[in-house]
């Protein structure tokens, strides 16, 4: 079986998986987006900070959320699953990437859903050139996805694992938090967005070369 | 292989390291031959040794397990019989002694390559609740390249056609133990290792673990079977052993 077949059936199954436990769905987007409506409500609503806070308020929720998302239950899988799935002799970074692959498009998933309820809530002005978001909002979830596989690989089995787990997370994705929270500025006055855009470039590239090449030890981690 | 009369059947064994023999002695009309039979080893352990945290699960455990054995393993609950399966499985490393599975070093690169070969049936089902049994099999399957129609003559063959689209946490723990089996028979393995098989199993269902293991053997296999009580294993062990304390009596 080659890698990119091996990662996509277990992109699928762990999609399927989270279609039918509805985590994502019933309970990680209504909470995010109530987080985000409660923003609105501890300031006046013709304060103009909402408006310039609307971007770094958006890429905080998704950090946050898209978090709880890379370390949901059903991402994680329990002992017998793990082993039957090591036993098939199935590459680790393959078993890997399918995993980042599921939590990146239920990530993306969220910020789409999380980005109009930010524009109505912040009655903030999109720029003109705000498809360039896009790639950025893509690149941050995969960067997400990837710290978040393997947090929940350096913490599974222990007792602390949901509050050390995002101890880990956050300080590894700081960079993709403040170069997109750049970029969205950059783009609200106009200017070039390229320097954060190389930083999240180079930040998922980064984590994704560390992801494939870890994930064949902690695979063996006891 | 004809040795010829006079040979030492211990000493021909010496000097052949990665098979086992069984040899027979017997006298024809005008002279005495042995008859020496080399069957692989598929697995080896040398006083092998596992520590989980403080505590000696195994210790000094020597093991070998021919192609076309059935060994059963008893012992009670805490003997170290769940460890020794997954260090054969190559899931766990040794602390000491060696061993080697399908001549692969246990710990080295090359015992992972070969885990492929190897069916493992844990205590727990390696099922996705959410996921309906077909769809679980489906998974493995195409993990392991084999073909759509298989997964149904498989659940067929479990006898579990009827709860095939059923998820798998609105199961009965026999039938989720039903289904790993076919997952077992999916994978095709050489080398067998059933932890507590008869779990949750009726009467009936226990003939799918024979069938499973003749499975196995069909294909030059061996099993290794390990169980509080192996006196439901009779009729399917060709070898049995007790484990206490993390060593073999």
């Amino acid at each position: 079986m080659t890698f990119w077949r091996a990662a996509g059936v277990i992109m699928r199954k762990d999609l399927m998986v989270e279609g039918r436990s509805g985590e994502v769905l019933w309970i990680t987007i209504p909470f995010g987006l109530i987080a985000l409506f409660l923003i609105p409500l501890a300031l006046p609503l013709d304060n103009p900070l909402l408006q310039r806070i609307a971007g770094p308020m958006y890429w905080v929720i998704l950090l946050l959320f898209g978090m709880t998302i890379a370390l949901r239950r059903s991402a994680v899988g329990t002992t017998p699953q793990r082993e039957a799935l090591r036993m098939l002799g199935i590459d680790p970074a393959a078993r890997f990437t399918g995993r980042v692959l599921a939590t990146t498009l239920l990530s993306l998933a969220f910020a789409l859903v999380l980005a109009p309820a930010t524009v109505v809530l912040f009655d903030a002005n999109l720029p003109t050139s705000w498809p360039l978001l896009l790639p950025i909002v893509m690149a941050v979830t995969l960067g997400l996805g990837i710290v978040g596989t393997v947090a929940a690989e350096l913490t599974r089995g222990l007792r602390t694992r949901t509050a050390l787990a995002p101890l880990l997370v956050a300080p590894l994705a700081a960079p993709l938090l403040v170069a997109a929270a750049q970029a969205t500025e950059s783009l609200s006055r106009g200017d070039s967005i390229l320097l954060p855009a190389l930083i999240i470039a180079f930040t998922v590239l980064g984590l994704a070369v560390i992801g494939v090449l870890t994930a064949g030890p902690l695979e063996e981690t006891q | 292989m004809l040795l010829p009369a006079g040979t030492n059947p211990n000493a021909w064994r010496a000097n052949s390291p990665v098979v086992h023999e069984r040899c027979r002695v017997g006298a024809g009309q005008h002279e005495t031959y042995t008859l020496a039979v080399s069957i692989p080893l598929l697995l080896t352990l040398v006083d092998a040794g596992v520590r989980l945290g403080s505590t000696t699960v195994l210790r000094n455990l020597s093991l070998e397990l021919a192609q076309g054995e059935v060994l059963g393993i008893e012992g009670p609950n805490g003997a170290g019989k769940s460890t020794l399966l997954r260090v054969c499985a190559t899931l766990l490393p040794l602390d000491t002694g060696s061993g080697t599975v399908f001549d692969a070093h246990l710990g080295s690169p090359g015992a992972q390559s070969v885990r492929p070969e190897i069916g493992l049936l844990a205590h727990q089902p390696a099922l996705y609740e959410e996921l309906t049994l077909r769809e679980n099999l489906s998974f493995y399957g195409r993990l392991l390249g084999r073909r759509p129609g298989r997964v149904d003559e498989l659940l067929d063959g479990v006898g579990l056609s009827a709860a095939a689209d059923r998820r798998a946490d609105q199961t009965s723990q026999g039938m989720q133990r039903r289904v790993d089996l076919a997952r077992l028979l999916l994978i095709e393995p050489r080398l067998l290792l059933l932890d507590e098989p008869h779990a949750g199993l009726d009467s009936a269902a226990e003939k799918l673990i024979a069938a499973v293991v003749a499975d196995v053997l069909g294909r030059r296999g061996a099993a290794i079977i390990v169980a509080h009580d192996t006196s439901r294993l009779a009729d399917l062990t060709t070898r049995r052993l007790r484990l206490e304390r993390g060593g073999l009596t």
